[in-house]
């Protein structure tokens, strides 16, 4: 059982572009840059007959691909693989809902935003709310705020 | 709904992203971000005061640059400003800049803890919770200090809003896991564990995970958690898809809360009330009973919602362990995943099964679906996933399936991806040995390991097969044979020609009968074999020749040839030069007789744990090889299969190649008068003048290199008379002082220090442990002002105590330590330690000298006890308790009962636990008071694998100390060793 939760949350595109990189835990920028190459690097060489799931220094990723971008996330081996897996696909509709069709550009342009919405669903390496419904309300709520 | 346009709000920014999306190239971008700088900079000096939407503007300008990897060496007090701003948009920036920057500049987190009180206090929920998303994503100590007693008044406060309580309990785990000791949860904790009654799911969801965190330090503070989370998730399994609204998933109730759910439950026992047992066992049975509904959706959300509940669910089963009907059903179910069409759900479905085959009562229904796994290790596409197949056939492994599942292992080796097959190599050397009923399958498994993956066969590998050969006379016939007929293949990988050059030079008199294999066959078989091979393997050659002129008399002549050819003698090698010499002059000098001691068969080896098993446990961590040290499923294979009986009489040499010749075992010529076990005999080899050169890799270096075993080529002290011997014979030593004990016992947990100090003489001590050797710096300080004379300190390892701990002075003979000690002076003194077996007693120090014309002599124990071996091994609890329940024969613990002879102060117990060696284990004892430890002792022969729990009871003023190791002797010293430390 991990203390830890969700060591990391990373979006990247094909080429490896990063364009959401959210760390639950203390690392030096070089490590988090290692991170991300080296994810990058396991994760692209997948295709769609291979798990969701791959085994990452002592943790695993769990990630799924939508168009160019891969949504990663890096938890402990004992963790709910399934869990972890369907809580992207969460994020990446309530993402969906948001931006109204969602696509990369809107992640380049409101990264700004992208940090509201993956705290409001994700915080301190927990999931800390699962409603689309209370998540979008929220969103809305604070779009409307100047 | 508003969309949300692109840069809505902040035009600049668009633009600027924009521009920098149009770079061509590198430095284009590198041009752009440079102006941009400049730009914010000067705005940011101008006279002008920016308004508040500029300040974010550039600032968010800024955190842009910085993510595309540029350094940003200012901004920070305009984010600083930001905060203070009553606009959200305005502070949510300024809270993003710094929980982004942090990392880079710590000094920023002082400057915002007023902003972050005020909005605190604001009583706004927005500003609230920017506020504890900023602690929550910074996490530091600092913040820790400076916010930890509000957030849990915030957490549970009437008025607080829902949001808000969620945020706070992550907000407040961050900070637990943190700094643990600044959440002091007392007053808070019943109604941090009521959270799981509110009405709000988040709420509940953002509590769970808290609750999860806390109760793993206490548990019994937060029993209470059980039945309400019993309770809860009774609620939402029984409820119908649609119960829930919000909270249901693709037509599933609250998956992520029921996941988080099961998990807490799986920090305790199964529940003690026999009403909540009751409700929990009906949900699990729901559970299992949903899996085989038709799905409510064809989408693979459904049934990934679904099923991460229900692989929770079969993970809290295996947790309890109790529920043979749960767990056959559990097994039954991830059966039918076996053959999913969805990859994830048949790799998940391995993984699940693995653990479920090292339970008592699903082990037989795991084993049925061997031909479902043996397929996946065949078809699967995913390499992870043949791993996951390869994982669980090696743990259900037992006797009646051994053959089919090693057979099927060696044929998935030969396409077996390079980054498992070293893996996979070690687990079919385990199983071929734990489950050989004959011996001749184990030499035909271990040979076919070597032709199809030679290079991922360690020398543990190797080593070992030499070693069950040498030991059983039943297969030494079969194993010639056999390795006579591997070496004909034309290209055979170096490992055989190792494995058939020791086993010839042993045994090759056993098939020389045959003139296919006559003597002359054999020799210019592996002769052939020679000149290609390594250095190493060349000189393991050369000792089977030696071997061979004692065994076949024929072939002396054809070998003094080979030895004397130029290609030998002049050898660029020295250690095969060396060799070559030394076989060459002791087979034209020796008599038949002495040839025939000193080339004698090698005598059994003592050992008992598989050194195999413990290399695969350092390469999957402990409890990888749990299946193996399993004995309850299988109890009769210890007797047949269980290693090596011990054998008292011979002196332990595990690695069959350091000492081809057995010199240590049998009495060497030279030996002084048998006095008392040849007590300083080694001392001798290893110090002596005459014996130094011919060292070839001395302690020293050993210690300073890898510290691998010794390399087969190690050469021997052979024709090289030990020195006489300069050391007194242990007649001559005293007892030990009568404090030598005492003095022992403050080292045990530490290993620098006064060992012992009177009005003459002081003795300091600075040792370094590492796996099965040690270094020891010993200071002799003169305190008087008159010169030492003959000062003379001298190890001895009394009885047969060489044969267990080897203390060598390691230092070249020049630099011995000076037999004149000036008044005040200090001297140094090394010893190299080398621990071969586990022992008890240790090596003594004796120090003489002459003080004033008066001899003075002194002998105290050198502080080396065994544990100066541990090894910290870091497990999970899981782990730590399939082991702990592994070693329960009565003999294999050792338990003490004593009263605290020093206050008991929780930090100096961890730090005496780690001095002793231990690895301190967080988080499995289900008390937080306890110590719970773990580790490996390292000898030569042998490693100990041990366990360790301390309860301290502070109200009796007493401990109880429970050792678990796989040896008796071991658990009973290691116990009587550590209870004299409290």
């Amino acid at each position: 059982m991990s203390l830890h939760g969700i060591r990391f949350i990373l979006i990247q595109n094909r080429a490896g572009k990063t364009r959401l990189a959210k760390w639950y835990m203390q690392f030096d920028d070089d490590e988090k840059q290692k991170l991300i190459e080296e994810v990058h690097a396991v994760v692209t060489v997948r295709d769609a007959k291979h798990t969701n799931f791959v085994e990452f220094r002592n943790f695993k990723i769990i990630y799924r691909r939508y168009a160019g971008l891969y949504f990663c996330i890096c938890v402990d081996v004992n963790d709910n693989n399934l869990a972890y897996l369907e809580a992207i696909h969460n994020f990446v509709e309530v993402l969906n809902e948001y931006f109204h069709n969602v696509c990369e550009l809107d992640l380049v342009f409101n990264f700004y935003k992208v940090y509201t919405v993956v705290d409001e669903m994700f915080l301190a390496g927990e999931i800390r709310e699962t409603s689309q419904t209370k998540v979008l309300k929220q969103l809305l709520m604070l779009q409307s705020l100047e | 709904m508003p969309a949300v346009s692109k840069g809505d709000g902040m035009r600049g920014l668009a633009v600027f992203i924009s521009d920098i999306r149009n770079c061509k190239s590198k430095e284009a971008e590198i041009k752009r971000i440079n102006k941009e700088l400049a730009n914010i900079r000067s705005k940011f000096k101008g006279d002008k005061a920016l308004d508040g939407y500029s300040k974010k503007k550039y600032v968010c300008k800024l955190l842009f640059i910085f993510l595309l990897g540029h350094d940003i060496d200012f901004g920070h007090m305009e984010a600083v400003n930001l905060l203070s701003s009553n606009k959200y948009t305005e502070k949510q920036i300024g809270y993003l800049f710094i929980s982004v920057l942090v990392n880079s500049n710590s000094e920023l987190i002082r400057l915002i803890n007023n902003a972050i009180k005020n909005d605190l206090a604001s009583r706004n929920p927005t500003f609230m919770c920017l506020a504890l998303h900023c602690i929550a994503n910074v996490g530091s100590r600092e913040m820790g200090e400076a916010f930890a007693a509000d957030i849990p008044r915030i957490l549970v406060a009437g008025d607080s809003m829902d949001s808000v309580k969620q945020s706070a309990a992550l907000c407040l785990l961050r900070l637990y896991k943190a700094s643990p000791d600044l959440v002091p949860m007392g007053e808070w904790t019943a109604r941090v564990v009521h959270l799981l009654n509110d009405q709000h799911m988040g709420v509940v969801t953002a509590a769970v995970s808290l609750i999860t965190c806390l109760c793993k330090k206490n548990p019994d503070d937060f029993k209470t958690c059980i039945s309400l989370a019993v309770s809860r998730l009774s609620r939402i399994v029984s409820s119908a898809s649609t119960d829930l609204q919000d909270y249901t998933y693709y037509f599933v109730p609250a998956p992520w809360l029921s996941v988080k759910l099961l998990r807490l439950l799986q920090c305790y026992p199964p529940p003690e009330d026999a009403a909540v047992k009751g409700r929990l066992v009906e949900c699990l049975e729901t559970v299992l009973n949903k899996a085989q509904e038709p799905p409510k959706s064809k989408k693979v959300q459904h049934s990934n919602a679904k099923n991460a509940i229900l692989f929770e669910t079969i993970s809290l089963i295996i947790h309890y362990d109790s529920e043979p009907n749960l767990l056959v059903r559990a097994c039954n179910q991830l059966g039918q995943f076996l053959q999913h069409r969805e990859t994830n759900l048949r790799y998940l479905a391995l993984e699940s099964m693995c653990t479920l085959a090292s339970s008592e009562f699903s082990h037989e229904a795991v084993k049925t679906h061997i031909d479902t796994v043996i397929n996946a290790l065949k078809t699967e596409r995913d390499v992870s996933v043949r791993q996951r197949a390869a994982d669980l056939l090696y743990a259900m492994c037992d006797r009646s399936n051994a053959k089919q599942i090693v057979s099927e292992m060696l044929r998935y080796l030969e396409t077996a991806d390079y980054a498992i097959r070293e893996e996979i190599v070690l687990k079919v050397a385990i199983l071929a040995e734990k489950y050989a009923v004959d011996y001749s399958w184990y030499v035909d498994t271990i040979l076919n390991l070597i032709r199809i993956a030679g290079d991922y066969v360690s020398e543990e590998v190797w080593y070992r097969v030499l070693q069950i050969v040498t030991n059983r006379d039943d297969v030494q016939g079969y194993a010639a044979k056999t390795v006579f007929e591997a070496l004909q293949a034309p290209a055979c990988h170096e490992n055989m020609v190792k494995v058939g050059g020791y086993i010839l030079g042993e045994f090759g008199n056993l098939i020389a009968g045959d003139p296919r294999s006559s003597p002359p066959v054999q020799f210019s078989l592996l002769h052939s074999k020679f000149h290609l091979c390594s250095v190493a393997t060349r000189a393991l050659l050369l000792s089977t020749y030696i071997k061979f002129i004692n065994l076949f008399p024929e072939t002396k002549a054809t070998i003094q040839g080979v030895l004397r050819a130029g290609s030998q003698l002049r050898n660029a090698d020295v250690e095969l030069q060396q060799r070559a010499v030394e076989y060459l002059t002791l087979s034209s000098v020796a008599s038949t007789d002495v040839l025939a001691t000193v080339l004698e068969e090698m005598p059994p080896f003592p050992e008992r744990e598989s050194s195999i098993l413990a290399k695969l446990k350092r390469k999957k961590g402990p409890g990888a090889a749990s299946a193996l040290d399993d004995g309850r499923r299988d109890p009769s294979s210890n007797d047949i299969n269980g290693g090596v009986e011990p054998t008292p009489s011979t002196v332990s040499t595990p690695s069959p190649s350091a000492d081809l010749l057995g010199l240590r075992a049998a009495p060497p010529p030279a030996a002084p008068p048998a006095s008392a076990g040849a007590g300083n005999l080694l001392v001798d080899v290893f110090d002596g003048p005459a014996a130094q050169p011919s060292l070839g890799p001395t302690p020293e270096e050993a210690f300073l290199s890898e510290l691998e075993p010794p390399a087969p080529e190690s050469p021997m002290a052979l024709l090289a008379d030990p020195a006489p011997a300069a050391d007194p014979g242990p007649e001559d030593i005293g007892p030990p002082i009568p404090e030598a004990d005492e003095l022992l016992n403050k080292f045990v947990c530490k290993n620098n220090g006064v060992l012992f100090e009177n009005q003459l003489l002081q003795i300091g001590v600075k040792s370094e442990f590492r796996q099965n050797l040690g270094r020891m710096y010993l200071f002799y300080g003169n305190k008087t002002s008159v010169q030492f004379q003959n000062f003379s300190p001298t190890v001895v390892h009394p009885g047969d105590l060489q044969t267990h701990i080897l203390s060598g002075l390691g230092q070249p003979p020049t630099k011995r330590v000076a037999a004149q000690v000036d008044g005040g002076a200090q001297v140094q003194q090394v010893l190299n330690i080398e621990c071969l077996r586990d022992f008890l007693t240790p090596p003594l120090l004796s120090v003489r000298f002459r003080y004033g014309g008066a001899p003075q002599a002194l002998t105290l124990k050198l502080p080396v006890t065994i544990n100066k071996f541990f090894q910290p091994t870091e497990m999970a609890a899981q782990d730590f308790f399939q082991r702990w329940k592994q070693l329960s024969l009565p003999q294999q613990e050792a338990q003490k009962i004593f009263k605290a002879n020093h206050p008991m102060d929780a930090e100096v117990t961890k730090a005496k636990l780690l001095g002793f060696g231990s690895a301190l284990l967080d988080n499995v004892d289900p008390n937080p008071e306890n110590f719970v430890g773990a580790g490996i002792i390292q000898t030569k022969a042998l490693q100990v694998g041990c366990l360790l729990r301390l309860e301290p009871n502070a109200q009796a003023q007493m401990y109880r100390l429970t050792l678990r190791t796989s040896k008796e002797s071991v658990s009973r010293h290691l116990c009587e060793l550590l209870a004299q430390q409290f």
